[in-house]
């Protein structure tokens, strides 16, 4: 059993730090900023709020008012975090704006609108918009395609129904396409690409990336660019 | 205010086990109708109750106008999204009532994706003497029929029936958070997290999209739609409230997109108390406007306000509900409850405001004189026909006996859906699984 003389400290230092991390939010100019290390009372509500957009994301829906609420406080924090030079090196800080960047642009409505924008430029070119048909075929099995109007998410995914006939000189394009390209996740639900896991950390940042890569190639293949010399994607 | 004795009974009609509360029996939303004899009441298990006042009789003056259940129905059922393999909640967001045209009632109901219109009839005659049937309804045999005999309307007991006549579906991705009729009661707007759509009664495959505020890109999101409200006497105008604190008045007559707003009502921060937490307590919860129309009240996480439609810079008055709260901000962003959403009312003469709080407290504030209240809801605390008691959250200091402190108050028990009769000094409270229904009949001033 702790002597009382121990305890009690324990709890002051408790009591200190809770009252630093308040004052903190209040007044940047408090006395107690300069005293406590505000890189760590900032750095644990930065972490608060990485944790917390996380778990947002992880919805299979998220609450778009939450998840909007809390990046734009993340921003503030990081903001917040960079300018003084009084302040220890903090590794979060540097990464931190592309990290809360990255992990909003993986999200689901992100990600379909990224495409969407993408597949809406694309479908200019002839009978485009039927292409993304092919390709979801190739997703997770039973996932149904088209058709059903029900939601606008998914009708930006699959891109505008300009009405414009597939033209059957587009289907000898595709016979020369390698499609293990398309044996990827580009087409996969992003909800599942977000589940927690330490593999996937890493490839949280680099999936924007990789989707532009893949939606680039294929606009270099449909608009007759004959240049295939992209090496299938990394780590997956 | 004087307490109405039945609240214990429909307390009841909620709680399936007196120990236990079932997720599916929280109130989700309250509303009367525009008369104020029905109350409905929405959960999240897709569930409308709704409530009839019983007519003052000089017979037993001690229930004279007491609130007893009219009607349950299952309005949504839980859905399966299987195009983005979502479940889709039949929690019942929002009621609202159609302004009464005939004998029957109607009102819309809405979930997180879909808005229903019920209607709802009563029965209490039905026709007997047939010719060709019996009481029963099966056929009679011919040959015993000798007269021809005229059915008569006999009375029966009571029933109420409720139909679903209109199915209002796909025209949200996102969630639906508000819905409001129109005056010119032919149409109704939807509003979700980044779009308003405007839907006639009576047309169900077809709506227009009047607000859109999705950005080309959504990593550029920084801003979503809380909630909205049809101006209650000019069919053109409407409001729509931000996450940034911000109200939007627009004009259907400007344009048929109404992205462009007519007036913007913003107050600029206020540098004293800024902190990493001022846009999410700025985020307007619930927006009103005032039976007059010429006033808005909003609700963001510490404060109600009066917005004159007159002056956009700033609102005319504000009223602190719970300021203690301000250097509790960072436990309660920790804990979500900074996120949680709490609705405000005005009463029919427009002269007090009601909002709900924590520790299921409520309170209201008389706009002439100043004054404000808090009150508790719970059955602990208030006996039936009792005066409630008004309580007091001190933070410090002088600490009188029943006094609650701030550290104590509990912050799973919080009055997020009020409602106010539109005449009479009549209240009704969503305590979590339980409803409240206070009446005001001694007089009709604050204390």
């Amino acid at each position: 059993m702790l002597s009382k003389g121990l305890k009690r400290k324990r709890e002051e230092e408790e009591e200190e730090e809770a009252l630093a991390v308040d004052t903190w939010w209040l007044d940047p100019g408090h006395p107690a900023v300069a005293q406590a290390a505000p890189a760590v009372a900032s750095s644990s509500l930065f972490d608060l709020s990485v944790l917390k957009l996380h778990h947002s994301l992880r919805q299979s829906e998220p609450d778009l008012r939450h998840l909007v609420l809390v990046v734009n406080t993340l921003r503030r924090i990081q903001e917040s975090m960079t300018p003084p030079t009084t302040l220890p090196p903090v590794p979060n800080p540097p990464a931190a704006p592309s990290v809360a960047d990255n992990l909003l642009a993986s999200s689901d409505v992100a990600l379909s609108a990224s495409v969407a924008s993408l597949l809406e430029d694309l479908s200019h070119i002839e009978g485009l918009n039927q292409v993304p048909q092919p390709l979801a075929d190739e997703g997770p099995p039973g996932r149904p395609v088209g058709g059903a109007p029900a939601s606008l998410g998914a009708l930006d995914l699959l891109g505008p129904a300009t009405g414009c006939l597939l033209d059957d000189g587009l289907e000898g394009l595709f016979e020369d396409i390698d499609t293990s390209m398309y044996d990827s996740e580009l087409w996969v639900p992003p909800s599942e690409g977000l589940k927690p896991g330490p593999e996937n950390g890493p490839g949280k940042e680099e999936t924007p990336e990789l989707d532009e890569a893949e939606l680039d190639y294929l606009m270099d293949v449909l608009v007759g660019t004959q240049a295939l010399e992209r090496p299938p994607g990394p780590g997956r | 205010m004087g307490e109405d004795t039945d609240t214990r009974k429909i307390n009841h009609s909620f709680l399936r086990d007196h120990s236990y509360v079932t997720e599916a029996d929280i109130i989700s939303t309250v509303e009367f109708n525009h008369t104020g004899e029905l109350l409905a009441t929405g959960d999240k298990g897709g569930r409308v109750v709704i409530f009839q006042r019983e007519p003052e009789s000089k017979n037993a003056p001690h229930i004279q106008g007491e609130y007893d259940v009219y009607s349950t129905f299952q309005s949504h059922e839980p859905e399966f999204d299987y195009l983005k393999s979502l479940e889709i909640e039949e929690k019942i967001n929002k009621i609202k009532w159609l302004p009464q045209q005939n004998a029957a009632h109607s009102l819309l109901s809405t979930n997180d994706k879909t808005i229903k219109l019920w209607k709802i009839t009563e029965r209490d005659k039905r026709p007997e003497g047939y010719n060709l049937k019996d009481e029963e309804g099966k056929l009679k045999d011919l040959s015993t029929v000798t007269s021809l005999q005229v059915p008569v309307l006999k009375p029966m007991d009571l029933m109420v029936e409720v139909s679903p006549r209109r199915i209002f579906a796909n025209g949200h991705t996102y969630h639906i958070n508000s819905i409001s009729v129109n005056s010119d009661c032919e149409t109704y707007m939807s509003a979700d997290d980044l779009r308003i759509n405007l839907w006639h009664l009576a047309i169900t495959d077809r709506s227009f999209n009047i607000v859109d505020i999705k950005p080309a890109n959504m990593e550029d999101l920084t801003e979503v739609i809380t909630a909205s409200e049809f101006h209650p006497h000019h069919c053109n105008l409407f409001v729509y409230s931000s996450s940034k604190g911000s109200l939007r008045l627009c004009d259907m007559r400007a344009a048929a997109l109404c992205d462009k707003h007519s007036k913007l009502f913003e107050e600029p921060e206020d540098p004293s108390n800024r902190s990493f937490f001022s846009e999410i307590i700025s985020s307007v919860s619930d927006v009103k406007f005032s039976h007059s129309g010429r006033y808005m009240l909003t609700r963001d996480y510490l404060t109600v306000k009066v917005w004159d439609l007159n002056m956009e810079a700033r609102p005319i008055e504000t009223y602190q509900v719970h300021d203690y709260l301000r250097s509790k901000l960072c436990s309660l962003y920790e804990s979500d409850c900074i996120f949680d959403k709490f609705e405000c009312s005005w009463n029919g003469s427009d002269s007090v405001i009601m909002t709900g709080a924590y520790n299921n407290f409520f309170r209201m504030f008389d706009r002439n004189t100043k004054r404000d209240v808090t009150l508790e809801a719970s059955r602990e605390s208030s006996k039936p026909r009792a005066v409630l008691k008004p309580r007091r959250v001190c933070v410090g200091g002088k600490r009188r006996r029943d006094d609650i402190s701030v550290d104590s108050l509990d912050f799973t028990k919080k009055i997020l859906h009020t409602a106010w009769h539109p005449a009479e000094n009549i209240i009704a409270i969503a305590a979590t699984n339980n409803l409240y229904i206070f009446q005001d009949k001694v007089n009709s001033d604050m204390h």
